[in-house]
């Protein structure tokens, strides 16, 4: 169009007037960006650096190997094991379906497996690893390296990992270890970083767990450049951790070995202890469990199956186990009454077969009586009314006190799990506890081990090897490999003269014919023992079923039999092992209790496997018998082999 | 500006054309694009490939193609500008019709090997479209309010078809760059300023229609928008990209992290760095002096264009230089304040910087009119 000159001369100044304020608002704009620049890149520089740091550099710990666990020879009792593992990135694998597919194609993926794989898929960001499979053999990892390229996002990665070489022989003592849940880091003020890392675990039972401390270690740590995936690109610098150290128990595992597979089919305990320097040899509870299920991660029917046993194989019976002692007890008693000078030993009291003490009937556990017995035929024989007149004289604060100092009622500080303190009753428990008076009745109970008296084991254990070595001792379960000096404990300070009659009385119940465990008696020469038997009532005998005539045991349900205990040391001379055993519902102490300690005993004083020629010679060829199935059963020296570096 | 309007014995014609060029203009125009390469190299990892070769392949042939243009004379432009604002039009219809679908966004059409981004072209097509509009416009009735409409309909019809591809940022940009040539063609402010208070009113509404069955935007949207509002909400999700940008962009200080040392930027914390997020790395790896630098340049370019715009007396070339000059602003502007968390996450390029074939061409092209507008600007009768 044409336009006029005043037209364009107007165009031209609009235009002008109206461009430069364009340009000026772009340049003030471009100043707002100026600024912005200024301030990020000049005054605020500092702290985004620092965030740049942050995105960049990655402090990961390196978990510390865990220390091993030894026993007293050097076997390894757990260990640390190649764990070659597979995990899966979603965002570097694609199509996670088609990868896990391929991969089913070279190691076993149970559809188990392939659903907790995408659970947990769904529960985290998809730069976080999962693992797929654990536990692969070289073989299996070396197929999934070399498909690597068909299997974008999968790592075949390798770490250790616990595992118990003797499977279910030592799972009560040195326990498991689990990965460390939000009740173990609670309570916990600074929870060493250590236990952040994923599928870091930590002692969860038994030694593992008292011992952890000692076994964890120190984690080192990297410092790593990562890219926003995560991925390593470069290590910047490291500091070694420290490995956990060893930990060398008392046990022997060979021994241990023995008394758990000679327990094999009942449910029982038994503790095999050195008299003079407290160290467990021994210390099976059966039946027992494979540790190595826990570390794996136990599957739900395996671990209802070990719940709903009637054996109840979780709980280490030797330490958590709590039961009337039964005849065992009535050295306490005796002591006590020795102690109070109510009697001097020789003095010897009638047993009609049953006392009455005000207005009840306590019954001996035999019928007919056993007549006049002095305390040492009350021993080897096990008349109660003996003792039910020994308390009477006495007082239930003198047994309690000699049952304190023989080591009864008390918590022994093990490494252990729950390490029951058993009781020990007094009138001052009852008052509190109970909230009624001592009773006259509850002495006489208490006087054989019975009533309110309750102990485990391991304590059954430590009286005798007091009463053996007159000596306070304690259990330990570790020590130090390099140790010359076994520490002596103090001496209990009871009189040689009382101790004579007590060794006797246990000497004739396994070595006299009158004896209650004659026939565990051992015939070898410096090996015999001196021991007590105990028959515990789990369900008192009502005077309805008394009078309805005596119920065989065998008669009743598994769980109303009554518990068969046993308590021996050996050699019978000069005494080295302590030992007790508990056959729970074993129904009688002489008859199921008594044998296996003997055996015990003499797989422990002939390291390995008892000698025939120990037996009395009527029993050998059944024992004979016996051994031969056993045998099958025991560890081979191999499978105990000292691992020691 | 019509051919007669020529003083064709005082206009340069053939090779001479080249020696009355906007020569400021291209070396500025150079100095830009080597930052571009510098920093395309550097994002590669120190390889030519797979970006700096082919940017400066395109930038070659921009080149070549702003010589083109600038040579054809402007009357030709004046005179094609109708058809080319129709043509792009269809384009865009086309997009909505036949567009592939890439990246959440119909924004490509594929014609034979080449893919055309027509919202690009659509920029320049209706500069021209309205520069020619203003120019044919009797100039007393510019602020009448049925020539506005008419000029306003030529603005916001590309910007409608843009919006439901959906692209928000490029419809804005191509509205604003059109608003800039009808504000300087001398439309009463008053206008501007109702655009402007209407403007806020629909912003509030588009707050308040959230989460609501008449909610304006799509979701994505919005969480752009809260991701701009506070990029550390979420550092890992919507705000992760202003976040990561910033820590690189501060992290830079005075004077960079040096030449491909830019943590951020090596490690892949920074997003779509050899595109959208390119000023990130310069600003990492350079520092202030290398972002302010570019700043720099990129006024001196709207300056040498704006010596073209105030010294022509067409009104048709000036008002297409001020559209050329707002579509090139609008460019690093936005895009700058985007990295540095002054406004939401919209695709914009780094203009001439940014790895890209279509906004580089696009670009060039308007370029070209610049120079052809200086070429050919009327020279006085003295």
């Amino acid at each position: 169009m044409r336009r006029s000159d005043r037209d364009k001369e107007f165009s031209a100044k609009t235009i002008s007037r109206r461009g430069l304020m364009l340009g000026g608002m772009q340049l003030s704009f471009a100043g707002l960006l100026g600024w912005r620049l200024n301030d990020m890149q000049l005054r605020q520089s500092e702290q985004f650096r620092l965030l740049a740091e942050e995105n960049r550099i990655n402090l990961r710990l390196l978990p510390p190997t865990r220390g091993l666990i030894l026993d007293r020879n050097g076997v390894l009792l757990a260990g640390n094991e190649q764990n070659y593992r597979v995990v899966i990135k979603r965002d570097d694998a694609g199509d996670v379906d088609v990868i896990l597919d391929r991969l089913g194609q070279l190691i076993p993926l149970t559809p188990e497996i392939l659903e907790r794989v995408r659970r947990d898929m769904t529960r985290h960001r998809a730069f976080v690893p999962i693992t797929v499979a654990e536990r692969l053999s070289w073989e299996e990892i070396s197929r999934v390296a070399a498909n690597a390229p068909a299997l974008p996002g999968i790592t075949p990665e390798m770490g250790l990992s616990r595992y118990y070489p003797l499977y279910e022989d030592m799972s009560h003592v040195v326990g498991y270890v689990g990965p460390v849940s939000e009740r173990d880091l609670e309570g916990l003020e600074n929870p060493d970083p250590v236990l952040l890392i994923p599928r870091f675990q930590i002692g969860k039972s038994g030694v593992e767990r008292g011992q952890e401390d000692v076994l964890r270690g120190r984690a080192g740590s990297q410092r790593v450049e990562v890219n926003v995936v995560g991925r390593v690109m470069r290590e910047l610098d490291r500091v070694e951790g420290t490995p956990g150290q060893q930990v060398h128990l008392t046990i022997d595992a060979r021994l241990q070995n023995y008394a758990l597979q000679r327990m094999a089919g009942q449910s029982g305990a038994a503790v095999v202890m050195d008299v003079a320097s407290g160290d467990i040899l021994a210390l099976a509870s059966a039946p027992s469990f494979d540790g190595n299920l826990f570390v794996r991660g136990i599957t739900q029917t395996d671990y209802s199956a070990l719940l709903e046993n009637d054996f109840r194989p979780l709980v280490n019976k030797t330490v958590q186990g709590m039961y009337p002692p039964g005849s065992t007890f009535k050295m306490v008693t005796a002591l006590a009454a020795l102690d109070a000078g109510v009697t001097d030993g020789e003095e010897r009291v009638f047993c009609p077969g049953h006392m009455d003490v005000s207005g009840t009937r306590f019954h001996c556990w035999k019928r007919g009586g056993h007549g006049r017995v002095g305390l040492v035929a009350a021993l080897a024989e096990s008349c109660d009314v003996y003792f039910y007149e020994m308390a009477q004289r006495c007082g239930i604060d003198k047994i309690n006190a000699m049952s304190e100092r023989l080591g009864l009622g008390m918590r022994y500080d093990l490494p252990l799990s729950s390490v029951a303190s058993g009781l020990n009753p007094s009138r001052e428990w009852k008052l509190r506890v109970r909230e009624a008076d001592w009773r006259i009745g509850d002495t006489v109970n208490a006087s054989i081990g019975q009533g309110y008296v309750l102990t485990t084991p391991l304590q059954l254990a430590v009286m005798t090897a007091r009463l053996a070595s007159n000596r306070a001792v304690l259990p330990r379960l570790s020590r130090d490999p390099l140790e010359r000096d076994v520490p002596q404990a103090a001496s209990l300070g009871l009189r040689p003269e009382w101790l004579r009659m007590i060794y006797q009385g246990m000497v004739e119940t396994v070595n006299s014919q009158r004896g209650t465990a004659y026939s565990s008696r051992v015939v070898a020469a410096g090996q015999e023992i001196a021991g007590k038997t105990g028959t515990s009532q789990v369900f008192s005998v009502t005077r309805a079923e008394r009078e309805a005539g005596m119920r065989s045991q065998e008669d009743l349900p598994w769980n109303r039999r009554n518990h068969a205990l046993f308590v021996n040391y050996a050699p019978m001379e000069n005494p080295r092992i302590a030992v007790s055993v508990v056959i729970e519902h074993g129904i009688g102490g002489s008859a199921t209790a008594a044998p296996i300690g003997r055996d015990i005993t003499l797989a422990a004083l002939n390291d390995g496997l008892p000698p025939l020629a120990a037996y009395p010679a009527p029993q050998r060829n059944r024992i004979q018998a016996e051994q031969q199935e056993l045998e099958q059963r025991l560890r081979t020296p191999d499978a105990l082999r000292v691992s020691r570096a | 500006m019509s051919y007669l309007e020529y003083n064709t014995r005082r206009m340069p014609s053939g090779l001479a054309k080249a020696l009355h060029m906007n020569w400021a203009l291209v070396i500025v125009l150079i100095a830009v694009a080597c930052y571009g390469f510098v920093m395309l190299y550097s994002v590669a990892g120190g390889s030519p490939d797979p970006w700096m070769r082919t940017q400066m392949q395109r930038f070659g042939f921009g080149l070549v193609l702003m010589t083109v243009i600038g040579f054809m004379p402007i009357w030709f432009w004046r005179s094609i500008a109708g058809v080319a604002y129709i043509v792009s039009f269809v384009l865009l219809l086309g997009v909505e019709f036949f567009g592939s679908v890439g990246m959440g966004a119909q924004r490509w059409l594929v014609l034979g090997p080449f893919r055309l981004q027509p919202s690009e072209l659509a920029k320049i097509t209706s500069i021209l479209a309205l520069a020619a509009y203003f120019d044919w416009l009797d100039i007393k009735k510019v602020s009448h309010p049925l020539w506005v409409a008419i000029a306003a309909v030529i603005a916001l019809a590309p910007a409608l078809l843009v919006v439901r591809q959906p692209d928000l940022g490029t419809a804005l940009l191509l509205s604003a760059a059109g608003a800039a040539v009808i504000f300087a063609a001398g439309v009463h402010w008053a206008y501007f300023a109702g655009v402007i208070s209407t403007a806020a009113g629909l912003v509030t509404a588009v707050f308040l229609s959230r989460g609501t069955e008449w909610q304006l935007l799509k979701d994505y949207q919005y969480r752009r928008i809260d991701a701009f509002l506070d990029p550390t909400l979420d550092p890992l999700g919507a705000g992760y990209h202003v976040n990561q940008s910033m820590i690189a962009l501060g992290s830079g200080g005075w004077s960079g992290r040096g030449f491909m040392e830019g943590t951020q930027a090596r490690l892949n914390f920074l997003p779509e760095k050899h595109t959208d997020f390119i000023f990130t790395t310069l600003a990492e790896e350079f520092g202030f002096i290398g972002a302010a630098s570019l700043l720099v340049l990129y006024l001196m370019v709207l300056g040498f264009c704006m010596v073209t715009a105030l010294r022509t007396t067409s009104r048709f070339a000036a008002l297409m230089v001020i559209g050329v000059i707002a579509n090139f602003f609008l460019y690093f502007a936005v895009n700058m304040a985007m990295v540095m968390g002054l406004a939401p996450v919209v695709g914009v390029p780094l203009p001439l910087v940014s790895y890209g074939g279509s906004a580089m061409i696009v670009l060039m092209v308007g370029f070209g009119l610049v120079q052809s507008a200086h070429i050919h600007r009327p020279r006085l009768p003295t």
